[in-house]
């Protein structure tokens, strides 16, 4: 039991059914020239309504009125089996994408790490479902056993050479991944299943039939290696959502966005890295794309989160005109540092990290709403402090009083019933960098009672300027 | 023997005021002031609870009452979030006060978000104290908030109008900061009657 091969029987129908909101409706995916389009694949409820595969459009039409079609794209369904061949990257550096509509890879090796097979299967299997993609999966000895299994069966795990050449006997020759003319020909041979062919002398074979045949056989029994050539997962990640109608409004379009973050967030964790800044591509009909990015202070692949944070940024967006399409770009994967977690917590309902809530908080309200405080060693009050975090504690300030409230800009003080109680003392600074100041500051109290610090540039009459409260 | 644990419950988690006086249990968050925290029930800011501070204007002592407990607060490590302050927070003074720096983050939004983001960190119990200056808050925002505090078990500050003591509050405590003379009254406390007297605040 070393390789596992996860057949995906709709993968066409399964990757435009999975962007739609209501998957129940009929849809049917069309093939062909213009002048005849066919019925290439129907879902479950196109067929009940009597739709088949093969139908011609204008039938289809004359049976039933109403039903979603989308364009059955062979290019696409190359692209999803790459993007399921970098899902399953998490789990095996051995992925191949040998064959069609299907992945192969070892799991030998990954037990250890995702537990014992029964329990591995569950967790492929509800990834898969979340994904929204039907699949059948086998475990066997070797791949092109694998493969040919899965044709006949699903959740099957063969352990030895032994029970593998028990699986494959009643396997029905058609159903055994031989070449469809060496099929036929061994059909009306009068033969029905593997075990008969398996049986025959080899130099009969070789006589008859082509080399590849006994190449597929050996192969099937682990005899011969398969040779298969491994994925690659990509640097970037762009997968883009066709929408078959104009959306108006940001809530038509969380539903693709959950989709795109959902998978964003299953690449990164194939590729066991983070992501730190990504752009959404509006995409509109006549007008250039909006280009909305998002941007983190650390990598993350939580895809709730990645969801949270782009639906917010979403959300403040105004757009001019309609939205036809939506495309998730994330080109800057750095590695993932997992946050560590602390086993004895002295707070036991954290829900959220400080990290998360900063990104959830900066995500609606900015970039820049976000900040620390420092102490900048300048007399200056203006300069006295940044809106940055000191990475070191800050040094011991000498004992002199200030307010704890700095006014934005000073504002003019009337005198009447203004108390001085200590000053002045001077602050004179600033000569180098042009904004020169000369004041005598005092520490006042107005008549409602409320202390604050007000100063009087020397040399000048204008007044006595308030800048801040001793609150 | 299942009633009589009831009981101690309830006379322990001051809800039950006995009107004898005993000796307050000893609260996590002191106010740092010796005299309001006597007075209090819980001897001191009420846990994961929302406090409301109410004064006529700016300028009167309104910080002075939380700095030692920000102060213990950042020393522990904890996050202190002030949303949407009216002024900058000079450096100097808070550092002054022995607020660990590094542990402040100033978040700055307008009225609506800041409810909003007030909200979020509350609920996200990553923060110790989380610091907020509503001017339109009606009782259910300050409810929200209130609910907000008690799930992620943090300490709420709000500093409001002293007008607002005329509509009724969803704090746990509320307190009026008076400048002339300067004191602090208490207007209402959870778990035991609002002590009538008003207690001096030591001024500069």
């Amino acid at each position: 039991m070393r390789w596992v091969c996860i057949v995906f029987p709709q993968l066409a129908l399964d990757a435009v059914q999975r962007m739609h909101p209501t998957p129940h409706e009929p849809l049917a995916l069309l093939a062909g020239t213009p002048q005849r389009r066919v019925l290439q694949t129907v879902n479950a409820a196109a067929h009940a309504l009597g739709l088949r595969s093969g139908q011609s459009l204008t039938a289809a039409h004359a049976l039933v009125k109403t039903f979603a079609c989308a364009e059955y794209d062979p290019v696409e369904i190359e692209r999803w089996q790459q993007f399921l061949a970098a899902w399953a990257y998490q789990f095996s550096s051995q992925v191949s994408v040998f064959y069609p509509r299907a992945l192969l890879f070892e799991i030998e090796s990954s037990l250890g790490l995702f537990g014992p097979w029964p329990r591995f299967e569950a967790r492929l299997r509800k990834e898969l479902s979340e994904l929204g993609f039907r699949h059948r999966i086998v475990a066997a000895p070797n791949p092109a056993a694998a493969r040919v299994l899965a044709n006949r069966y699903d959740g099957l795990a063969v352990a030895d050479d032994h029970a593998l050449m028990q699986a494959l006997a009643p396997l029905p020759i058609d159903r055994a991944g031989l070449d469809p003319q060496a099929a036929i020909a061994l059909s009306r041979m009068g033969l029905r299943s593997l075990a008969q062919v398996q049986a025959l002398p080899r130099h009969t074979l070789a006589r008859r039939f082509d080399a590849a045949l006994l190449k597929h056989l050996d192969a099937l029994s682990g005899q011969r290696p398969l040779a298969l050539g491994f994925y690659q997962p990509p640097d970037r990640f762009d997968v883009r959502i066709e929408l078959n109608y104009d959306v108006q409004s940001h809530q038509a379009l969380l539903f693709p966005l959950r989709r795109l973050t959902g998978d964003l967030s299953a690449f990164l964790c194939g590729r066991d890295s983070g992501v730190q800044r990504f752009a959404l591509h509006l995409e509109h009909a006549q007008a250039p794309d909006s280009v909305i990015p998002v941007g983190l202070l650390s990598a993350e692949r939580e895809a709730p989160m990645l969801f949270e944070l782009a639906r917010g940024r979403l959300e403040q967006v105004q757009v001019t005109s309609p939205v036809r399409g939506v495309r998730l770009v994330a080109q800057d994967l750095p590695v993932f540092v997992p946050q560590r977690q602390d086993l004895f917590d002295d707070r036991p309902q954290q829900t959220l990290p400080w990290a998360q809530l900063r990104e959830r908080l900066r995500a609606r309200l900015g970039d820049e709403a976000v900040h620390g405080l420092r102490f900048h060693a300048d007399h200056r009050p203006e300069c006295a402090w940044q809106a940055a975090t000191d990475k070191n504690p800050c040094p011991t300030l000498n004992n002199v009083q200030r307010p704890g409230w700095l006014l934005a800009e000073p504002t003019l003080l009337a005198e009447a019933g203004v108390q001085i109680l200590k000053g002045p003392e001077r602050i004179e600074s600033g000569w180098w960098d042009g904004a020169d100041i000369r004041r005598d500051y005092y520490l006042i109290q107005t008549r409602a009672g409320q202390q604050g610090w007000a100063y009087r540039t020397v040399g000048q009459c204008d007044g006595l300027w308030l800048q801040g409260w001793f609150a | 023997m299942g009633a009589v644990v009831a009981l101690d419950a309830l006379f322990n988690g001051g809800r039950v005021w006995k009107g004898r006086p005993a000796a307050p249990p000893a609260s996590v968050h002191p106010t740092g002031l010796a005299a309001l925290d006597a007075v209090l029930p819980t001897g001191g800011w009420p846990e994961s609870a929302l406090s409301e501070i109410l004064m006529a204007k700016d300028g009167v002592g309104e910080l002075q009452l939380v700095l030692p407990t920000l102060a213990r607060l950042s020393a522990a490590g904890e996050r202190i979030v002030l949303v949407a302050p009216p002024y900058t927070p000079y450096p100097h003074a808070w550092q002054n006060a022995g607020v660990d720096l590094r542990q402040l983050t100033v978040v700055r939004a307008e009225e609506r978000d800041a409810l909003w983001a007030v909200e979020q960190c509350l609920r996200s119990g990553s923060c110790g104290a989380v610091l907020c200056w509503p001017r339109k808050a009606d009782d259910r925002a300050l409810r929200r908030l209130q609910v907000a505090a008690e799930t992620g078990q943090t300490l709420a500050f709000a500093w409001r109008a002293l007008s607002d003591a005329l509509n009724a509050s969803p704090a746990a405590l509320r307190l009026a900061v008076d400048a002339r003379p300067a004191q602090v009254r208490v207007l209402k406390c959870r778990g035991g009657l609002a002590h009538p007297a008003p207690i001096a605040l030591a001024g500069y």
